[in-house]
């Protein structure tokens, strides 16, 4: 029946008898006091043990980069020849860099960045892309196509040349108008997300094609749902699960775009230790200290991993074809 | 450096007692080209060393293939249209010039039978005409023979307007004139000192008259042999993929006996510096790499692998910082750092004495460049001996931070200085480069322990050094309080070189930002030596006139010198190779071979 | 069906004009400048670089340098390389076998690993497979290309001396010994680019069989009797390849221009490493023809994979 698959390892199967309308033997003690749907969701999420885990670790990551450099006050570019390419010791937990600096306290500080440009891009990319993928998915004729002409100009388009061109113009105009890290984040995540919404829109719109057709939403058109609820409250909910993976993906790529954006210097200036630089700083010395290369490439797949489950977690919960 | 100390130096070269070796390095030291030397000495006199052939291969071939990495490929290869010197190096394997400069600065011909000189005849007494004589039995890869009508047909070409060729200057102001089938004499306007630009290295390479002949002017575009190069090296042409790969295959025929060694040439193109260092030095891939921009420990590491070693040649490439003393932040008449502004903090001596003593030197040659890079102050190392003044460098926080005192700026509550509520915080911006990134990260360290303040920029380098007239990042425009980049000796003779910080030349919005003297510095003295120097016709005069130029920017301050830059390449163990700091890689390439 | 590809195919032709107009106004309007080489040589005066600029049509207005570029289009002239005064499809065509080799030996790779690691991962889900075929897939989209393929570098080439790293793509042999010399030469960058993508590609496969495989008709199918191999094929693949095949006609135009960073690392001379000179140095020709391509083959294999859909899924409609 429905829900047959765990959806994760410490899912359990629906019992067969438990939960059965039909079941009119005791219908007094089986109901339960009326619930909202939000607070639903949050227990079926709390059943996932290992959504939950990385939603901890997430958060745990979060607090470092957030209150870590307050706590570890060892400078971030504090250049000592004495002290480079060190691997782990006492003074420097993660080792030190080609100019001595600590890697650490360079990981907490660039973290900040990494995350919050990876999160938004990211949330930016898929909240642009399940836009215009549902409404090109529900809509049909005219809509539909220029959607998607819209679609592939984008995927079209030679990214640098239109990244050197927007940084251009509109780099000046951010930096007065937001002060100057806030405006350049805000053009990065621009930028970024501005190239991940196509394949979502179509994954988007992909699955609106085989959905509308279904059974469900003809009943729910049947009963008079508008458009807007159609979509919302039926189609959306169960279209989420290659968004979900291309949640995870455009995280990963975000941070990594980030720091292809200021090895090609237009994004954050070139002594901020985003993940993404660091690892592109020292690949050269890959034989020579492998550390430098581990620990950012490790945060990274850290906070893939955690985004991964979290979306494992949520789309089970937020699936209205589980009964439990 | 007076001008009778030079006269004194060239007599103890023509007596013996100073070797012809040191001359020509003291002169480099002081800010001078190795050719330039050379050419004083010949002015004077003093003849050219032989220098002996160290090429063992007893017969031509056999060598098997040589396989060169370019990482930035070639993108075509006629010579006079070459955009830069990967151009210029796949041109050269298959053309030729009548001479090439060697690495002590001595001319050596290649398609001529001697270099020119007063005793042979071939240099006027006035300085107005060279004659050279040109190598009887040479001929072209299809056959046909070389001669003095191919010269006077490659100074047309470049000289043509509609060829759109970029050696044009070279040839634009002189005149060549056949003498008879192999001799040809090349007239200058007026009397010239250094005489060997045309026909001459790089800008030299003379290409067939037969083949080019219907392409002149307009049409050059069109010609085939554009792309399928037939000339005199020791090459011939087989196959070329723009921006991939160039081959080549021995020219049986060469005019020069036992060479060349190897079967076939092989350039490829593309990557980065990093990969090719590998290929070289840890894989045995390639025989040869260029420039090996690359930390030097991570170059010593590759070579622990023993299969291929750095060659570093000294030339003539400085990288240095520049201060503004304009005002780039403020816009007057539609342009910024206009020479109508001046900079709140640059303009102050005291400050400029301060950032010369937080440049530390010393640090980025050790731990970033080590053998590629020589820590310096002036124009090149300098010998204790010609030490002008003001010319040591010092590394030096406290002294800085007493010098700022002294003027007046004090800390503010941040640790920033201030004087007159206007705070040092400066803009440093430079190109896209690892090297450049951490050279940055130095200085700023240093000025934060002065209480300056630097926020880094990197601009990506095929935006930062075009001349596009709307971007705001371009070098060019120095939007910015600080820019640091290497300035090249491209020319052998330095007066181009030194002609960039005269105030004609400023670049402003009136001549769109084109003009080459970049740091705006402006300064009577100098504009006066240089015209001097201009019209000097002897070489020894002209010398000290540069060298005592050289002198005045530096002494200034607003150009900081930082580290000389030689040429690094990777090449195989066993593979000799003949390079020279002042003409291309390939100007001995005939003479290379491998050692069994 | 037939309708509905004539419409596509009819709107194809002005969305690929529309497309060309913004991308001529974006390369035209983007900061720099082909000739910036010759700026700071002092050999060439400035008449030359004026001269230049001219006889490349830099100085007329934009409209006029698209309409004369349309014109010579419409005439399969591609145009003329500012860089390396070439014909452009000299130059494309000369990187296209070996590209099509190499990159699409790659995008091959990623299906062929892709399809069946995602099936059985989603048939026996946080099984122990399925953890390592899924951690491996977080490693392998965690990381970026430039890194896998240094690390293949560092082992194969470097460390072991097996591989060599810079391609070839004029091999001096004939027969097998040429086939074996291409396969060295081949597999590092085939399987930096093939793996880097197969690893999210699993991920979508996974995620989508595990939305079909709920559902109630393959239970039903179970129920039947069938075997089990039976609905998986027949029954739960058909479905859940909808977003796959999203994908895949998404990053085949990549194939034509998008593996820059592989190629790069590789030295391998193919259509990205084009495109990305061209755009470094300005060399508006190339990037405009080679994006003009690109989105052609965006248009063509998105057009192909709404068709696919069809007939994927039988109840959509073409409307």
């Amino acid at each position: 029946m429905a829900g047959s698959t765990p959806a994760s390892p410490s899912d359990k199967p629906p019992a067969a008898s438990a939960v059965s309308p039909l079941n009119s033997a005791a219908p007094a003690q089986n109901v339960r006091p009326p619930v909202s749907p939000a607070a639903e969701a949050w227990r079926r999420f709390k059943r996932h043990r290992l959504a939950v885990v990385s939603l901890v670790v997430l958060l745990i990551m979060v607090a470092m980069v957030v209150f870590g450099p307050l706590l570890w006050k060892v400078a971030i570019n504090e250049i000592d020849f004495t002290a480079r390419l060190k691997g782990p010791s006492l003074a420097h937990p993660l080792g030190t860099d080609d100019l001595g600096q600590d890697l650490f306290a360079r990981m907490l500080y660039g973290g900040r960045i990494s995350l919050a440009v990876g999160m938004a891009a990211m949330l930016m990319a898929i909240c642009v892309g399940v836009l215009i993928g549902s409404i090109a998915g529900m809509s049909r004729g005219a809509v539909d196509t220029a959607l998607m002409w819209l679609t592939d100009l984008f995927l079209s388009l030679p990214q640098l040349p239109l990244l050197l061109l927007l940084i251009y113009l509109f780099r000046d105009r951010l930096k007065a108008a937001f002060g100057p890290e806030v405006g350049v984040f805000i053009m990065i995540v621009f930028v970024i997300g501005c190239f991940r919404w196509m394949p979502v829109a179509r994954l988007v719109r992909a699955q609106f094609f085989s959905l509308r057709e279904k059974e469900f939403v003809e009943a729910a058109r049947a009963l008079g749902a508008s458009t807007t609820r159609q979509v919302v409250r039926h189609i959306l909910p169960n279209a989420l699960g290659p968004v979900i993976v291309a949640g995870t993906i455009d995280v990963a790529a975000a941070i990594i775009a980030e720091s292809t954006l200021s090895f090609l210097g237009l994004g954050f200036p070139p002594d901020i230790p985003t993940w993404g630089r660091i690892l592109f700083d020292s690949k050269d010395y890959l034989d020579i200290a492998a550390h430098w290369a581990l620990f950012p490439g490790l945060a990274i797949f850290l906070a893939v991993l955690a985004i991964n489950f979290i979306g494992d977690g949520l789309r089970d919960a937020l699936d209205p074809r589980r009964v439990l | 450096m007076q001008e009778r100390d030079l006269r004194d130096l060239i007599e103890n070269v023509r007596e013996g007692k100073l070797p012809r070796r040191s001359f020509i390095q003291q002169m480099v030291s002081l800010g001078l080209t190795a050719p330039m030397a050379s050419m004083m000495l010949m002015h004077s006199g003093v003849a050219q060393a032989q220098v002996p052939s160290t090429y063992k291969p007893t017969k031509r071939g056999g060598g098997g293939a040589l396989k060169v990495l370019w990482w930035q490929g070639a993108t075509l290869l006629q010579p006079h249209f070459a955009a830069g010197t990967k151009d210029q190096e796949g041109s050269r394997i298959f053309y030729e010039p009548l001479a090439v400069w060697d690495n002590d600065g001595n001319l050596v011909p290649v398609l001529a039978t001697e270099i020119p000189s007063r005793e042979n005849g071939g240099l006027s007494a006035d300085g107005k005409s060279v004659t050279w004589k040109l190598k009887k039995g040479v001929t072209w890869h299809d056959g046909q023979p070389f001669t003095a009508d191919d010269c006077v047909f490659t100074a047309d070409f470049a000289r043509d307007p509609a060829s759109a060729a970029v050696t044009s200057g070279v040839y634009k102001d002189v005149k060549v004139d056949k003498v008879d089938s192999h001799t040809i004499r090349v007239s200058f306007s007026k009397a010239t000192p250094f005489w060997a630009t045309a026909f001459v290295a790089a800008e030299g390479m003379i290409i067939p008259k037969h083949l080019f002949a219907p392409y002149i002017g307009g049409k050059s575009r069109e010609a085939p042999n554009n792309l399928k190069p037939v000339g005199t090296g020791p090459y011939k042409f087989v196959e070329f993929k723009p921006g991939d790969i160039v081959r080549g295959e021995i020219n049986n025929n060469y005019h020069m006996p036992n060479r060349p060694f190897f079967d076939s040439i092989e350039m490829k193109g593309g990557g980065d510096a990093a990969s090719a260092a590998r290929a070289v030095l840890q894989t045995g891939e390639y025989d040869y790499a260029w420039n090996l921009q690359v930390e030097d420990e991570v170059l010593k590491r590759m070579e622990a692998g023993g299969k291929g070693r750095v060659q570093i040649v000294s030339s003539g490439d400085i990288e240095f910082i520049q201060l503004n003393p304009t005002d780039p932040f403020t816009e007057v008449d539609g342009e910024r750092s206009s020479m109508k502004t001046k900079h709140f903090a640059f303009t102050d001596p005291a400050v400029r004495q301060a950032m010369a003593l937080l440049a530390d030197r010393k640090s980025i040659q050790e731990f970033i460049y080590g053998r590629t890079g020589i820590a310096t102050s002036n124009f090149l190392n300098n010998p204790p001996r010609f030490r002008s003044p003001n010319t040591s460098f010092e590394f030096n926080i406290d002294k800085a931070n007493q010098i700022l005192d002294g003027a007046g700026w004090k800390k503010g509550a941040d640790g920033v200085r201030e004087k007159g509520g206007k705070k040092m915080k400066f803009v440093y911006q430079t190109s896209v480069n690892g090297i450049r990134q951490k050279e940055q990260a130095i200085v700023k360290q240093a000025c934060q322990k002065a209480g300056i303040e630097l926020e880094l920029k990197s601009v990506t380098a095929a935006v930062f050094f075009s001349s596009d007239v709307a971007n705001p990042d371009t070098y060019g425009k120095f939007y910015c309080d600080m820019q640091m980049y290497t300035t090249t000796m491209t020319q052998p003779d330095a007066e181009r070189f030194m002609d960039q910080y005269l105030t004609k030349e400023i670049s402003a919005k009136a001549n769109k930002w084109q003009g080459r003297n970049i740091c705006r510095w402006s300064n009577d003295e100098y504009d006066k030596a240089f015209h001097a120097a201009e019209g000097e016709l002897d070489p020894v005069k002209r010398a000290a006139l540069f060298i005592r130029m050289n002198d005045m920017v530096i002494k200034d301050g607003v150009v900081l010198p930082l580290i000389s830059r030689p040429r690094v390449r990777g090449s195989n163990l066993k593979l000799v190779t003949r390079l020279s700091g002042w003409d291309l890689d390939f100007a001995g390439l005939q003479d290379w071979y491998r050692e069994v | 069906m037939g309708p509905y590809l004539l419409r596509r195919l009819a709107v194809a032709l002005p969305s690929l004009l529309g497309i060309s107009v913004v991308l001529f106004t974006i390369l035209a309007l983007a900061p720099g400048d082909p000739f910036e080489e010759l700026a700071t040589n002092p050999n060439v005066p400035a008449e030359v670089r004026e001269m230049l600029r001219h006889k490349f049509g830099l100085d007329d207005p934009v409209y006029l340098r698209y309409f004369h570029w349309l014109v010579a289009m419409l005439h399969g002239d591609w145009g003329f390389s500012f860089i390396s005064r070439v014909d452009v499809d000299t130059l494309i065509w000369q990187r296209v076998p070996v590209t099509l080799a190499v990159i699409g030996a790659s995008q091959l790779l990623a299906l062929a690993v892709a399809l069946p690691v995602g099936v059985i991962s989603a048939r026996k889900p946080y099984s122990w497979f399925d953890r390592i075929a899924s951690t491996l897939a977080f490693v392998g989209f965690s990381l970026p290309t430039f890194f896998t393929g240094l690390l293949l570098i560092l082992l194969f080439s470097i460390k072991l001396d097996w591989l060599p790293f810079v391609y070839r793509a004029d091999i001096a042999a004939t027969g097998w010994q040429w086939w074996w010399e291409q396969i060295r030469q081949s597999i590092m960058p085939v399987m930096v680019l093939g793996l880097f993508q197969a690893a999210s590609w699993t991920r979508y496969v996974r995620s989508s069989m595990l939305d079909v495989i709920r559902l109630d008709y393959v239970t039903t199918a179970r129920s039947k009797g069938l075997a089990e191999r039976v609905v998986i094929l027949k029954h739960v693949v058909r479905n859940a390849l909808i977003p796959v095949v999203t994908l895949v006609a998404l990053t085949m135009p990549q194939v034509f221009g998008g593996a820059i960073v592989t190629e790069q690392i590789f030295r391998i001379p193919g259509i990205g490493s084009l495109l990305i000179d061209a755009i470094l140095r300005n060399d508006t020709p190339v990037i405009m023809a080679v994006t003009f391509v690109f989105a052609c083959l965006v248009i063509v294999f998105n057009l192909i994979a709404d068709l696919l859909y069809g007939w994927l899924d039988p109840r959509i409609s073409f409307r």
